[in-house]
């Protein structure tokens, strides 16, 4: 308060050594609305310049005092086309510091500049539209468990302006909640919550009338005091949102107990000025959305899907009384294809850049993207500079585009551009990598399996495996044969259940005498392999079962071929089924002893 | 089918009783089924077939062992669990940051203020170390994960490495199909799965692994006489060592069954060459490991080992000295004398170490396994802990099931074929019986031998079983490929009159057992779904319409801590909780899991069952800021620190006399009620407890105030504090924490 009066004091004086230099311009009206219902504070200024000078007038100067200019987060001058509200469409200037000549150093001046220019007698009205962070004052500073929140809220009642203005006046627009106290000067009026200072005519440039507002405001004082962003574009169709949280609420300190017993009892009465749960507001078609902390998931949440737009509600662990502080990351992913375009061969990705939750106050915030970068818009002033990122299969890192830029507000969420190059080839990478890698392995597999890795090639051991080695190889063919033998059987077998059915011996005879010939054959190249045997030391313990499985199977051929003959002979003597029987059963019988021998040689000879 | 097959039944029996000396050889019943199925069309032989077999049943246990771990990550989410492992946790994590110098170097500040705690010399190393390779190792090859995810991975991982070293150990004992059954069975059993779920992270995940694979390169070394398998079996030793503190099994188990072999005669030098190149280095190696340090030469744990060490030489001098001496009598008065000498030397270096301190008396914790007694009467801190109590009948069949009827008739197979391998596996089988029994915790021990015992079993029965089946299988295929007009002659054949009803009665035990195991496997499955899966940090219950609720109160309040309380804040609490506030909350704790000062946790006892203002005192005297307790009087939730209260008083009272048990009980009882003893109404933790608790109603038709885990209406409803005040409540007032007031004024 003195501040302000000193101030006040302080530009009256200038205000009348440097007012002649700015007097081209004048404002004829100025109607200001202040928007106090959240921590944020807005204003809304509705400003008629009119040039009395006889130049041309290219910019218009808005000036405000170091205390509200540190504090302003958003500014955003527009033309006002009828009766319409602030439209941040075409019709809005660009905004810039200056540091005009002449002029006190306790204010901070921002031109907005005219492309057109305004030319004698001509007017101009200009929405201005500014939004403040941390102006409301907590008063007082430290609340217990079951009091409200008082904030004070100090302004100006004249509009703070280099120019002369004739006709100004201010509306401050409270939330529904008691108001404690509030400046009065020379018309004000109160309506519920709404207060009204003005119509204030003829007013000097730069005069200053200091009022305060202090009234209840039990709204959520949440800042986020960092709010890293991570935004990961995989071009397989996914971007990936990842949102770390610094939460702090930013309202009167709380002091003395916390009572759960109370807040549970009556949440509303003890415990107003704590907020218990958060809105985030993300774009439709999210999926995969997480919540949790540095400790792990938090299980407070709800998701609310909709077309337009998706909601969720999170609960932080516990309510945020004044001076509590929280952490927590939200995740969530988006289909690629509402976010990534391309244009002229090259690509942009188009996402929001502020933070999705309702009216956060973000102190520091700072947005990482993922992905090869080429250029990137944006409408505002930020810190930006690269950084290399590995994640899952990276070799050389992907580029990662960091900006940065302090005091967010709802205000900024606007669409940002960021147009790189990529190949679509390039999605390959990992993939291949990953099946390369694999094939490696088994190669690697295949090759040690079939190396020989033994270190000495002459030592006695490796003779000896090399021989035990050799020796198997030729049980096997050994085996081989055997089991070959074997089918010729059951084809002899067949041929004489065709012979019963048929009776075509002729077909009987051409059967046994191709099985004649290849079982010789058989027989012939048995030969060598069970004189090797014979040779080898290392066959000697297995060697007189493999003779013994050699001599069964001949046995067996032989019995076999004495049946077929005598069947074929009853056939041709067309002797009667019941007799064929009789004669055969004796051979019947033994061959099937020497089956069941053979079949237990060869598994037994498989089974070393 | 039965009506064809029973005629052939006759004829059969001349084809199987030759063929049964062959099938008696057969490797597993596995390769046999295969081979009644004729997958001769995949051009496989036997051998090959078997292996695939082999492989592929080993890579489903392997897997499924992992899988069934992961309950708790489905059922809740992706983390650490219970307490100690929120430490190693913790530790990890500083390796993983720090580096190994600085983890070794490590002086922690903030557990056990204003002591400290040499992290890096008081804890078994192995587990951090392990995770930060696996970590590291994956980061190398850019997978980008998070070390919590491969804390809370590693013991299903290693419990999957541990059905591979089953397999083998169960081939070395008794032969494949067995290591077989092993490893499925130790997959899925629950004594083991308790302590290797995904999240818990504790030094036992990775120690069991360990255990047995010494075990089973030990008795490989045993086997071969092997120097490389004792050399690997040292290794394993001294990664036991680096990872848990059970490895004093170990070096005590080998040495007796050593002295086993030596006395029933079974002396070889495969046994000498095993036995002292495994001890020898594996000492040494362990050495290497700072919190274990020169106890193996200097601790009476460790004695044993050494004696029989010096007993091998002499055995070996003494077979030496028989050689050349070949007069028996001569060598006979050699012996007497060599033996009274090295025993009575052996003697004497025990009682001179002992007397002058530089042999160490046994610790507690063993002499309470030995006398389960011991540790109620005098270390009242390990007897507080439910975990070392002695195991109850029904803990036993819940984490055994079937395997506690089969472990005897493992012993029996094991007793008819007594080899070097079975008679370890039996000593390993009954000591670790003996010590499960006597702690609960130590069912984790006993728990491979049980399945290698009980795998022996059941592999033995269902192999002989199947002979029987197959047996007359095979004889019925060959049989009818005989077609139709012999078998009518050959059924007048031979007729078997031995056991008519042999091949049914082996089907149906075949049956029979394949019954129990499936009962075994659905119970696992159960029990682990059920029991072992709660991360006991987040709580769940069901609620009135069938839905899940969670209490995540411990979090809450930790991460409250965490982020409401100055970073240099220090929190007292009963050391239950010590672990999880460090790791979670990041604060200071007096007093923590790991108990290495009695004293200080008697100090934080003490605190808690004095008058507010003594209590006060000593708070002051701690530099406490918060101080946190557990309650559960309104979720009706048991294990909270007024029913650990009696506890913190016998802990308080053994060091400090003022603080007497009697005067918390009334008649010998323990009571929150009106009829409790004035002290206990009094006391600083009844009163942080049920601060306020009086005016609020927990449950319909019942009076305010009205404790639900206790079922009574608390007697002291009108409390107030004058030093403490509340600073916190989580929202099922779980957990409660209070600030300590700054010291009055003086005027």
């Amino acid at each position: 308060m003195k501040t302000g009066m000193r101030l006040d004091l302080f530009l009256f004086t200038i205000s009348i050594l440097w007012a002649p230099a700015l007097s081209d311009l004048v404002l004829s009206k100025v109607e200001r609305r202040i928007d106090l219902t959240s921590q944020i504070v807005r204003i809304t200024s509705t400003i008629k310049v009119e040039n009395t000078g006889s130049d041309v007038v290219s910019e218009v100067l808005l000036a405000f005092p170091d205390n509200q200019a540190n504090h302003l987060a958003y500014l955003a001058a527009a033309l006002n086309e009828g009766k319409g509200k602030v439209k941040a469409s075409a019709s809005s200037f660009q905004v810039e510091v200056v540091h005009p000549k002449d002029m006190p150093s306790s204010l901070t001046f921002y031109s907005v500049s005219l492309p057109k220019g305004l030319g004698k007698g001509e007017s101009l009205t200009l929405d201005i539209f500014a939004v403040y962070t941390h102006t409301l004052q907590p008063f007082p500073e430290k609340i217990a468990q079951s009091e409200i929140q008082l904030v004070l809220f100090q302004e100006s009642a004249h509009f703070l302006s280099p120019y002369a203005v004739k006709v100004q006046s201010l509306s401050i627009k409270l939330p529904d909640a008691r108001i404690e106290s509030y400046t009065r000067t020379e018309n004000t009026k109160i309506h519920g919550s709404e207060i009204k200072y003005g119509p204030y005519e003829n007013l000097a440039p730069l005069s200053y009338s200091p009022i305060v507002v202090h009234f209840e405001s039990n709204q959520p004082f949440a800042v986020a005091q960092e709010l890293v962003r991570e935004i990961e574009i995989s071009h397989w169709g996914n971007v990936q949102v990842t949102e770390h949280y610094n939460l702090v609420h930013d309202g009167a300190q709380s002091k003395g107990e916390f009572s759960r017993l109370d807040y549970q009892a009556r949440p509303y009465a003890r415990g107003a000025s704590a907020f218990r749960r958060l809105v985030a507001k993300l774009p439709p078609r999210v999926h995969s959305v997480y919540y949790r902390d540095e400790i792990g998931n938090i299980s407070t949440s709800n998701l609310w899907g909709g077309s337009k737009k998706t909601e969720l509600e999170i609960e932080p662990r516990y309510p945020m009384f004044g001076g509590w502080r929280t952490a927590f990351t939200i995740g969530y992913s988006l289909p690629l294809r509402d976010f990534l375009f391309v244009l002229d061969g090259k690509r942009f990705l188009n996402f929001s850049f502020g933070c999705p939750i309702n009216e956060v106050v973000i102190d520091t915030l700072i947005v990482r993207r993922v992905l090869e970068i080429f250029l990137l818009l944006f409408h505002f002033l930020l810190k930006q500079w690269q950084e290399i990122k590995f994640s899952h299969l990276d070799v050389v890192g992907r580029p990662v585009v960091v900006v940065e830029k302090n005091n967010v507000v709802p205000e900024h969420n606007q669409h940002f551009q960021v147009y790189y190059n990529f190949s679509s080839l390039s999605m390959l990478t990992e993939p291949l990598m990953l099946i390369s890698g694999f094939f490696f392995l088994f190669v690697a597999c295949i090759v040690y399996m079939h190396a020989d890795l033994s270190i000495s090639k002459s030592s006695a051991s490796y003779l000896a495996k090399l021989q035990w080695e050799e020796v198997q190889a030729t049980i096997q063919r050994v085996q081989n044969i055997i089991n070959r033998c074997l089918t010729i059987h059951d084809k002899l077998e067949a041929s004489l259940r065709d012979l019963s059915r048929t009776g075509d011996v002729q077909a009987c005879k051409a059967a046994r005498k191709s099985a004649d010939s290849l079982l010789k054959e058989m027989s012939k190249e048995l030969k060598p392999l069970v004189v090797f045997l014979q040779s080898s030391p290392q066959a000697a313990q297995i060697l007189p079962k493999v003779e013994e499985l050699v001599a069964r199977e001949r046995e067996l051929q032989e019995r076999l071929m004495l049946k077929h003959s005598t069947v074929v002979d009853c056939y041709e003597k067309k002797s009667v089924g019941r007799e064929i029987e009789n004669r055969v059963a004796s051979h019947q019988q033994k061959i099937t002893a020497i089956r069941q021998e053979v079949d237990d040689l060869l598994e037994f000879i498989e089974e070393i | 089918m039965v009506g064809k097959v029973e005629p052939v039944n006759g004829n059969v029996k001349s084809g199987s009783n030759q063929s049964t000396p062959a099938a008696t050889q057969a490797a597993t019943l596995k390769s046999d089924l295969l081979n009644s199925l004729s997958l001769k069309s995949l051009k496989l032989k036997t051998k090959q077939q078997e292996l695939l077999i082999r492989v592929s049943i080993l890579c489903l246990v392997y897997v499924l062992a992992f899988m069934t771990r992961l309950f708790s990550v489905l059922r809740y989410e992706s983390m650490i669990h219970e307490f100690d492992p929120y430490f190693n946790y913790r530790t990890t994590l500083f390796l993983t940051q720090k580096g190994f110098y600085e983890f070794w170097n490590w002086f922690d500040y903030e557990s056990w203020y204003p002591l400290g705690r040499i992290v890096g010399g008081t804890l078994y190393p192995g587990l951090m170390v392990t995770a930060a390779i696996i970590y590291w190792v994956l980061r190398f090859l850019r997978f980008a994960v998070h070390i919590r995810e491969v804390c809370v991975l590693t013991a299903p991982f290693f419990a999957s490495n541990t059905t591979l070293v089953a397999y083998f150990f169960g081939k070395e004992i008794w032969d494949s199909g067995a290591g077989l059954v092993a490893a499925a069975l130790i997959a899925i059993c629950p004594g083991y799965i308790s302590r290797s779920v995904a999240g818990s992270y504790d030094n036992e995940g990775v120690a069991i692994f360990a255990l047995l694979l010494t075990f089973y390169l030990f008795v490989k070394a045993v086997n071969t006489g092997s120097l490389a398998w004792a050399l690997a079996s040292a290794f394993g030793y001294f990664y036991m060592v680096s990872a848990w503190g059970g490895y004093v099994f170990i070096i005590n188990l080998i040495p007796l069954y050593v002295l086993v072999l030596l006395i029933t005669g079974r002396y070889s030098m495969r046994l000498y060459v095993a036995y002292n190149c495994m001890y020898v280095v594996g000492m040494l190696l362990a050495m290497q490991i700072r919190f274990v340090g020169f106890q193996h030469v200097q601790s009476g744990e460790h004695m044993a080992a050494m004696g029989v060490f010096f007993l091998m030489q002499v055995f070996y001098f003494l077979d030496w000295v028989k050689h050349l001496l070949s007069d028996t009598k001569l060598f006979q008065a050699f012996l007497r004398i060599t033996v009274t000498c090295a025993v009575g030397v052996g003697a004497i270096a025990l009682g001179v170490g002992t007397a002058s301190g530089y042999i160490s008396p046994w610790t507690g914790r063993f002499y309470s396994l030995l006398d389960p007694t011991y540790a109620k009467d005098h270390i009242p801190i390990i007897a507080s802990v439910s975990e070392h109590q002695p195991t109850a009948w029904s803990s036993f069949m819940f984490d055994f099931h079937i395997l506690l009827f089969l472990f005897p008739a493992g012993l029996y197979f094991c007793f008819k074929r007594l080899t070097d391998a079975t008679i370890f596996i039996v000593m390993y089988g009954l000591t670790s019986m003996y010590f499960a029994g006597v702690m609960v915790r130590l069912i984790l021990v006993a728990t491979p031998a049980v399945c290698l015992i009980s795998a022996i079993a059941v592999s033995a029965t269902i192999k002989n079983l199947t002979l029987l089946v197959r047996a007359k299988n095979k004889a019925v295929s060959s049989g009818s490929s005989r077609g139709t007009s012999s078998a009518k002659g050959s059924s007048k054949g031979l007729i078997d009159h031995s056991q008519p009803f042999q091949r049914n009665g082996a089907i149906v035990l075949l049956l029979g057992a394949f019954y129990l195991l499936s009962k075994y496997a659905t119970h696992c499955t159960w029990v682990t779904s059920e029991a072992y899966s709660s991360p006991s940090i987040v709580l769940s219950a069901r609620g009135a319409h069938g839905n899940r609720i969670i209490f995540d109160d411990y979090r809450e309040a930790y991460f409250w801590l965490r982020q409401n309380t100055p970073p240099d804040a220090k929190v007292m609490s009963w050391w239950d909780y010590g672990y999880q506030i460090t790791a979670m909350g990041n604060r200071t704790v007096i007093v923590d899991n790991n108990t290495w000062n009695n004293t200080h946790i008697a100090t934080v006892g003490r605190a808690m069952s004095s008058y507010e203002d003594e209590a006060f005192e000593i708070m002051r005297s701690l530099d406490v800021d918060y101080v946190l307790v557990v309650f559960g009087g309104v979720t009706g939730y048991s294990s909270d620190d007024i029913n650990k209260f009696l506890w913190m008083v016998r802990i308080g009272g053994g060091v400090f006399p003022v603080i007497k048990e009697p005067d918390y009980l009334v008649n010998g009882e323990y009571r929150v009620d009106k009829g409790a003893a004035p002290k206990m109404l009094n006391c600083l933790m009844y009163k942080l407890s049920y601060y306020r608790f009086g005016e609020l109603t927990t449950e319909y038709g019942k009076p305010p105030g009205y404790d639900r885990a206790r079922g009574v209406e608390i007697g002291n409803k009108d409390i107030k504090l004058e030093y403490l005040e509340e600073a916190f409540t989580t929202s099922n007032w779980i957990v409660r924490i209070y600030k300590v007031k700054p010291p009055n004024n003086r005027w």
